[in-house]
């Protein structure tokens, strides 16, 4: 395992496996986040998937680790673990292919104006104006890095150099649901309404969790994500068309 | 439809069982009941699942108005119960007739009463699970007004039992594993950390509740900048003022606080009975007995027959007849709250 950017070359070794819990295993990457160390946590996680270890009952990913959840009634915890530190041995996961069956997301995005007040104070952090802001946001190709925090609720990334801004120390009291806001090269499409210390420059009308639909949480790690900015006149239009909100959506190959 | 018809009802109750599994990937945990032992011990008085719904009372239950003859068990913090005005023992289940009056007032000890139904409660299923999910937008606490609706009950017969709770309304000690994160703490932070006692705060709620140190805030070699990673119920975050936050049922599915370990599931039922003023200590134990211990609670929760007992003792099996207070049938509900303390 020696891919060239390995986030953690001058540290201790990676992949790491912890206990968390009596009942869960996580499996870290890295302890910064950087795209070998994603890819490394959603393959690593559909590979768990795919070898369906008796004893493994849930799997999850963050930013840069994976979360496996064991049966908590589990008799030979020894063999199960053994059987996951195999699969981890069974090559560098830092340049394995993403999951299958990933999907391009195009999300219509109202940038700006009183419904999403911080993009300019947020541009002004990253040295942009704010159509050059916006310009930069809605041509960069984002990969959903992982589910969390709140139901369906993607963090995005990664975005050019120049948004690597701290959070806010003061958290913004509430932002809505399908509030965009960034912070640290990413952004997040809130699936609730929520206090937050990310800077609000965006919305959009697609809920990112539909408890009674069909697919409760349409967005899926690894999926791709383009942000498409409308006029105000328009995203009227788009928040009365459903929970979609116009997002369009492709298989990716 | 047989139904229990909401007159009037406390802050923050809801719907619970055994929440959500499997969708932790999908950004939505678990949630479910906060004192999860309550769900068995309810189930053991009616003999039914603990996957079953209850109500959950945060604190302070209500007054409910049954449509059919049904029967109640009350479990988890005692609370003054009445039916048409008579004390009801808690941690037993009775008769509910129909027009009758179920009063709950406030917990006598610890936090989370439950109120079960015998065939359990039947409102909606929603991603598998009736419970209410306040934090990620799933159903709604109960109101004045609501009616529930009440599932057949297989066993109408069994009534009247009494079960010992299993004490853990008052705070005390809960058992610690280390986690991904606790090497981010230096020895004397950890060894800190097992020694001193821990106030319950006020600010705490089904997704967590914050503890205050009796000595200075803690603090993790790197400070508050970690990786947001997958966190779990009973996960102890330190958060930015040092103070530790404990993660409960309906908690985020990620966090980026530094951890300083994570109490058992055995040992959660404590912590979420535990009030504001209530103290907790923390006993760091190592993979093996963390093990073994849940073991013994799953087994323990899963057969809690010992503990059973009926309610209403026979004369003939009672020495001394003149020594007990015998109010209709019924005990004074404050037994168990001696036996706990």
């Amino acid at each position: 395992m020696t891919s060239p950017d390995r986030p953690d070359a001058r540290g201790p070794s990676w992949p790491r496996v912890s206990p968390l819990g009596s009942d869960g295993v996580l499996v870290s990457f890295g302890d910064r986040l950087g795209e070998p160390a994603n890819r490394a946590a959603l393959a690593f996680r559909a590979a768990m998937d795919r070898a369906g270890i008796a004893g493994v009952a849930e799997t999850a990913t963050s930013l840069a680790s994976t979360y496996l959840r064991l049966d908590p009634a589990l008799e030979d915890r020894a063999r199960v673990l053994a059987e996951i530190e195999t699969l981890l041995a069974d090559r560098d996961w830092f340049d394995a292919p993403l999951p299958e069956n990933r999907r391009l997301w195009r999300i219509p995005c109202l940038f700006g104006t009183d419904r999403a007040p911080q993009l300019a104070e947020a541009a002004a952090e990253a040295g942009l104006a704010p159509d050059k802001a916006i310009l930069s946001i809605a041509t960069t190709r984002l990969r959903v890095q992982t589910i969390g925090f709140a139901p369906g609720q993607p963090y995005l990334g990664e975005l050019s150099p120049e948004w690597d801004i701290p959070r806010q120390t003061q958290l913004t009291e509430r932002v809505p649901v399908g509030a965009l806001c960034v912070a640290i090269r990413q952004l997040v499409l809130f699936s609730v309404s929520t206090p937050t210390g990310w800077r609000h420059i965006g919305e959009t009308a697609f809920r990112a969790f539909r408890p009674d639909a069909q697919d409760p949480f349409p967005l899926r790690p690894g999926d791709e994500v383009l942000f498409e900015p409308v006029t105000a006149n328009d995203y009227s239009a788009i928040e009365a068309s459903g929970p979609d909100g116009g997002a369009r959506s492709e298989s990716l190959p | 439809m047989r139904a229990l018809m909401v007159r009037s009802i406390g802050p923050g109750v809801t719907v619970q069982d055994l929440g959500r599994a499997g969708l932790l990937g999908s950004g939505l945990s678990r949630g479910g009941a906060m004192d999860r032992l309550a769900l068995y011990e309810g189930a053991a008085l009616l003999r039914q699942s603990p996957g079953l719904a209850a109500v959950e009372m945060a604190g302070f239950g209500g007054v409910f108005e049954a449509s059919a003859d049904m029967r109640i068990a009350l479990t988890g913090a005692p609370m003054r119960a009445e039916i048409d005005g008579k004390a009801v023992a808690w941690s037993a289940s009775h008769l509910l007739p129909k027009g009758a009056q179920l009063s709950i007032g406030p917990a006598v000890l610890g936090f989370y009463g439950y109120l079960h139904v015998g065939g359990g409660f039947d409102t909606p299923v929603r991603l598998g699970s009736r419970s209410a999910h306040l934090a990620g937008g799933i159903g709604s606490a109960v109101a004045a007004g609501d009616t529930l609706p009440v599932a057949d009950d297989p066993d109408p017969g069994v009534i009247g039992f009494g079960i010992d709770a299993e004490p853990r309304f008052e705070g005390g000690t809960v058992r610690v594993l280390c986690g991904p994160q606790t090497p981010l703490f230096a020895d004397n932070e950890l060894a800190r950390f097992a020694a001193e006692t821990f106030r319950r705060d006020t600010r705490g709620n089904r997704m967590g509740v914050r503890f205050l140190p009796s000595g200075a805030p803690f603090k993790s070699e790197v400070g508050l900048s970690v990786l947001s990673e997958v966190v779990v119920p009973g996960d102890i975050q330190i958060t930015g003022d040092g103070t530790p936050f404990i993660l409960m049922a309906e908690c985020q599915t990620t966090g980026g606080y530094p951890r300083i370990g994570t109490v058992l599931h055995a040992d959660l039922p404590r912590v979420a009975q535990a009030r504001p003023g209530d103290t907790l200590r923390y006993e760091f134990v190592d993979i093996d007995k963390g093990m073994a211990i849940e073991a013994a609670a799953r087994k323990d929760w899963q057969r809690p027959s010992a503990r059973i007992r009926r309610l209403v003792r026979l004369p003939e099996e009672i020495p001394d007849l003149l020594s007990y207070q015998l109010i209709g049938g019924v005990t004074a509900g404050d037994d168990l709250e001696r036996h706990d303390q």
